[in-house]
Parts: structure tokens; sequence; C-alpha cells
């Protein structure tokens, strides 16, 4: 049974300056915004969805998107279009010397019509696991941005965003779901032109039916499913490589001491400089774990885990395929190949990883 | 200008075209901000505005006063009651501090709802120009010539 954190709070909206400090804001809890006769109480009761907090404390802090470009350059017809619907007439914002109206931040970095092509595998779990446990809706609450300097026309804009927080879920007379606040810095050239702190109320509308375990699964969107990788700066030339169907480890430019996972710097030296190089893609097994449990939507158990021993030197953890989880030995030897998997970013959602393949015509020492 | 000064309240009509064209010239297509329908099933009565609108609103409030040699540096809002087609949003603004070239400004919009926002807006004012009383007459705004006083009326 989920807990319930804030419940039937009806604050008054002459209140609302003394609950600032508060996440709920106003027209979350004022009657205005949904009245209890709109609210479709099926058979008689309302149920909210499971209390999934727990999983979505464990996105703070990871990337929801990473140096992402903006659509367009900043650019004079989108800030006459803002303005004229604004009304905004500031001469400021237009001529040969304009500058865009710097609460037009958000706009130059917004998605189109086909959703955002930036999200990060993090963010798309994120809001994956809140559709499918029936936080379906979302309104914006807060918003703050600041200008270090003003945007002007061709300006190219490159963009991070983190996810910064996820609240315990509260109960609003919208229905309970959960504040997210995530934090974008934009740049143009690396210059910090803006940053932008934005907080979403993503929840499950109030009287709306929960969705069964089993129309969950059924309606569980192809991405939500398999654990998708997050992409960093330190990491994207690793994810690359992958797409390109090679194994790329880096090694240091200065001891040539060869590392994986991906790192900024060297664990033998410390330097920074690192050459990428590509695996051979022959290894052995040095470990293995056999997974019974618990049973994912997207993997099938038992598999086998291996900690494979690559030729180069360093060590990786990935599946084992083409023998049965229970053949699998210490020593085995086994090579590269890469496998699509949904729910991925490239066409039709394609998703490479790499894993490894028995070699058959061996046996394990 | 001065602290506590009360900057002139702004009265936009919240027309279903400004939530809708506010929604498109922000970039922003989700559906509660142009398809009443889409809006309704996720409990809301009608479409409303979006956040980047009445952002966008908030900072011309606070421009269209301090006029064109002003910046803006910092604007923070949060949302209260939705601003639905057919109301009327009236933003209104109070100097809470005037410290050398850098004002703040309180920020409150107020619909028949009740709070549609309240904010923060930092503004850097041009070091230069000497600080007229502002003036109140409403003058037409023309962008070829900025007026040389830096209080605007409201459109």
């Amino acid at each position: 049974m989920a807990a319930r954190w804030h419940r039937g709070v009806t604050a008054q909206p002459s209140s609302y300056a003394e609950s600032s400090g508060d996440l709920g804001p106003g027209f979350l809890t004022a009657p205005a915004y949904l009245t209890d006769s709109q609210i479709i109480r099926e058979g008689g009761q309302v149920r909210d969805p499971v209390d999934i907090h727990p999983l979505l404390k464990g996105y703070e802090g990871r990337p929801a998107a990473a140096a992402a470009r903006a659509g367009d350059p900043v650019n004079a017809p989108m800030i006459r279009h803002w303005c004229e619907v604004m009304g905004d007439t500031n001469p400021a914002y237009t001529g040969p010397d304009a500058i865009a109206p710097p609460t037009m931040l958000q706009a130059w970095i917004m998605p189109g019509p086909g959703g955002p092509v930036h999200r990060s595998p993090a963010y798309r779990e994120l809001v994956g696991l809140l559709s499918t446990a029936g936080y379906t809706a979302v309104v914006a609450t807060d918003c703050e941005q600041e200008y270090p300097r003003p945007l002007r026309p061709g300006d190219a804009i490159t963009y991070d965003t983190v996810i910064e927080t996820v609240s315990p879920r509260k109960t609003t007379r919208l229905g309970a779901g959960y504040f997210i606040t995530t934090r974008t810095d934009l740049r143009v050239d690396g210059e910090c032109v803006g940053s932008h702190r934005f907080r979403v109320f993503r929840y499950a509308p109030a009287g709306v039916a929960v969705p069964s375990a089993a129309s969950r699964r059924d309606a569980a969107p192809a991405e939500s499913a398999r654990p998708l990788p997050v992409v960093n700066r330190d990491n994207a030339a690793f994810w690359e490589g992958v797409a390109a169907r090679k194994l790329l480890l880096q090694r240091c430019d200065v001891c040539a001491a060869p590392r994986f996972p991906w790192l900024p710097g060297c664990g033998e030296c410390g330097s920074p400089e690192w050459t990428a190089v590509e695996a051979g893609g022959a290894g052995t097994v040095f470990s293995y774990v056999v997974v019974h449990h618990p049973a994912l939507p997207a993997f099938d158990p038992p598999y086998a885990v291996g900690l494979i021993q690559l030729a180069e030197g360093v060590r990786m953890i990935s599946n084992i395929v083409g023998v049965p989880h229970d053949r699998v030995r210490i020593g085995m030897p086994v090579d590269l190949e890469f496998v699509q998997v949904g729910g991925g970013a490239g066409v039709d959602g394609e998703q490479l990883l790499p894993v490894f393949r028995a070699r058959a015509e061996r046996s394990a020492r | 200008m001065r602290e506590g000064d009360e900057l002139p309240p702004l009265t936009v009509p919240v027309t279903r075209t400004l939530v809708v064209a506010g929604a498109l010239v922000s970039r922003d297509f989700q559906d509660v901000h142009h398809d009443a329908e889409a809006a309704r099933a996720k409990g809301s009565p009608d479409i409303f505005m979006n956040i980047l609108t009445t952002n966008g609103l908030v900072g011309r409030f606070v421009t269209d006063h301090f006029g064109p040699e002003a910046h803006l540096r910092k604007v923070s809002i949060r949302l209260g009651v939705p601003n639905y087609p057919g109301d009327s949003l009236v933003l209104t603004g109070r100097i809470v501090s005037m410290r050398e070239c850098t004002a703040e400004v309180s920020v409150v919009g107020t619909n028949r709802l009740g709070r549609h926002v309240t904010g923060t807006v930092t503004v850097i004012l041009p070091s230069a120009l000497p600080s007229p009383a502002p003036s109140l007459s409403s003058s037409s705004s023309s962008s070829s010539a900025p007026p040389p006083s830096p209080a605007r009326a409201p459109a």
C-alpha cells in the first residue's frame, strides 16, 4: 500500500505567499483547477498508483541531456514572433544590435512536436517508469533563470541538463505525483549564457483508473524495458564506437596503461590525456554470476553475466551468449559480438550492445 | 526609482489565441496548451497558458517599466492557479531592493481564480543614465526611436 504524504491539502490562494517554501504550488491545491464534480470516481473509490519514490530517487544527479545542441541558432524571426505574441515592443529586441528577450531562454532548446530527441536514456527511463506506473500527466510549476549575458542572433547554443531532485510523492488536487527538478546550463562557444532550473509535477490524474499490472506489462513502452546506456561526455566516444560496432578502450597517453570502463583520468598516473584504441574482441571469462532474481521485464532469467578479461588486459562486464547459463565456466574463451536490443536512440529504436559469445570449439580448462 | 515603488500594472487579456500562440512561439507542443479535449482528459477544464508564456509576460512587464537599456539578469517564477482562456491576467510589481545599478522586483500576477504567478526579477539598470522620476504618461511605443525616459507605459 502506498504511503500518503500530503492528503487533501486545500490551501487557499491567499496563503500562497506564506507557503512559498513548500514544494506544493498554489494551483495544485487550489479548488479551481479540478472540482470534485469533475473527478470520475470509478466503483466509488479513487485509487492512487503505487509509490515508486525509491526507484525514482536513484535518478538524482544523472544527466537528462549531455552536450545537446539547440535546433536553431538564436535568430531574428523567432525573436520577432515571440515579441508579437507577448506584445513586447522593447526596441532592444529589434534592429542590427538586437538581443533576444532573455525570457526566451528555454524556447531555444525546446524539442519539436515529435518529443525530445536530446533526452538521455536516464531521463527516458525515469519518465518511462512514471508512465508505466500511471503517472502520465505533467505540469510545469517553477522556472528560475539567470542570464549572464544577452543572446544575439547567430549564437549557437549547446546545453547540459541534470536531474537535480525527485520529491517524495505529494498528493494534490490534480492527483498524486512527484516534483522533478532539472537544471540546464546553456553555453555558446563554451561561455555560459544562461542557467535554467525547471520544476514539473508528474502525476496520475485524479480519478483516472490505475492500470492493472497486466495492462502495465502490455502497455509498457519499449523504451522503459531494457535499461539503456547513460551517455555523458566522459563516455560518449565509447558509445559512438559501439554504434560503429567497435569496442573502444582508453589508453593513457603518458603511461600507456589501458583502461575500462571509460574515465576522465588515468588510474595509474592521473593523466587526463588519452587515446581510444579498438579491442581485438578476444577474451576469457574471468568470473561470472547467474541471475535468477529479480525478474525484470527486459530480461529472461536465468541468464549469465560475465566479467570478461579482454586480451588487452582490462575487464568488462557483459552478457555471455551462445552457451546455456549453467555451462559457463571460468577461463572459457569468448569473442566479442554486437547485439541489437530495442528502446535505444538509433533508427527504429535500435540500440547496439557489446556481448561475448562462447567460443564453441574449445572446452573450458 | 526607489525601494517600495510600485510598477504600473499590466493587464493582459488571456485569449484562447494568446494561450495557443504563446505555446507555439515558445515551441511548447504539450497538448494541454492547444487541445481542449486532451486537457479535459488530464483533469483540466480547458487549455491553459504554458509557463514559458507567463515567463515572457513577466519579463515584458518589467522591461516595459525600466526601459530598453535595462537588462534582465534573473527571472524566478512559481505558478499558482492556471490562466484559462477568457480570463484576464493583471501583473503588479514592487521594487523590493535597489542597490547601485541592481533592482529586485517582486512580481505577482492575478486572475479571477487567484494568484497565477509569483516571482522575483533582478534587473540591471543602465548606470550612465540619471534616474528620473518614472513617468506614467502613455506614450505610443515606437521601435525606431526609443523614448528617452526609461519608463514606458504598459500596452
